[in-house]
């Protein structure tokens, strides 16, 4: 666990790089925390993808893993993987500030 | 934690349901991961990635320890059937896709799906035979070189 400054705020970072603490993200923490992950831009499908999984989190308690994210986003497999090339539910959720979502399929 | 893992070819060699799912499995869990991977069907794993027969995998029920049921009931017609019907309902009620559709999704994730190439020629196939996301019919020496700097998975 780490402690860092991110968009100006003062968070603590699971070991993966992960915000320990969700409710302390903002939206501006976001585009800090996709350049962490070598995303330089997020365009408004990154953000749809981002919101999504931040609105899961906050409804069911987590968030989906990548074919729950297909499906229910409607944004097919393929386009999530160009999006977020390093694993989309993973790198989606750190970027959205909530935990990593646990599932193997 | 050590070193993370960066690549993973898996081998699939078995052409039971059970058999072909884990390498799956592993090659979607480690792409969801960000880690590069590569699948290679060989002997019975063609079938998974043959045009007319992937849909038809079934669970082996004769032999088959792990099914806690006598061999001698599993020979009998249609057991086997049963047994499968039955694994795909349980897989259907925790949302796993059915073989096709776990085979595409694969592939969308970036996946490299290839054929053996010594299976191939023993079974008279060809690349037409097989999916359209098939990249290509390789050899052993070419799977090596693919497998190069990552990790192997037999199963």
């Amino acid at each position: 666990m780490t402690t860092d400054t991110i968009a100006g705020t003062a968070v603590q970072l699971n070991d993966e790089g992960f915000l320990v603490d969700p409710s302390q993200w903002t939206e501006e923490m976001a585009v800090e925390l996709a350049r962490r992950e070598d995303i330089d831009a997020l365009t408004d499908r990154h953000w749809q993808v981002i919101r999504f999984m931040r609105q899961q989190y906050e409804d069911t308690g987590t968030g989906p893993n990548v074919r729950m994210l297909a499906k229910t986003s409607g944004i097919p497999v393929k386009e999530l993987y160009q999006l977020f090339p390093k694993g989309p539910a993973k790198t989606a959720a750190k970027i959205a500030g909530i935990p990593k979502p646990r599932g193997c399929i | 934690m050590g070193e993370a893992i960066e690549k993973v070819s898996i081998i699939v060699s078995q052409g039971s349901l059970e058999g072909v799912y884990p390498g799956l499995i592993m090659a979607n869990g480690a792409r969801a991961e960000g880690i590069e991977a590569n699948l290679f069907f060989t002997f019975f794993g063609l079938d998974a990635i043959h045009k007319k027969r992937l849909e038809h995998l079934k669970v082996a029920a004769v032999g088959n320890p792990g099914m806690h049921m006598a061999s001698l009931i599993g020979v009998l017609p249609g057991m086997s059937g049963i047994a499968t019907h039955m694994m795909e309902k349980r897989m259907e009620e925790h949302d796993i896709p059915g073989l096709p559709e776990f085979i595409e999704m694969v592939a969308d994730t970036g996946c490299g799906l290839y054929a053996c190439k010594a299976s191939v020629d023993l079974f008279g196939f060809n690349k037409e035979d097989f999916i359209d996301q098939v990249e290509d019919v390789i050899t052993v020496g070419e799977f090596y070189g693919k497998a190069a700097g990552g990790q192997i998975i037999f199963t």
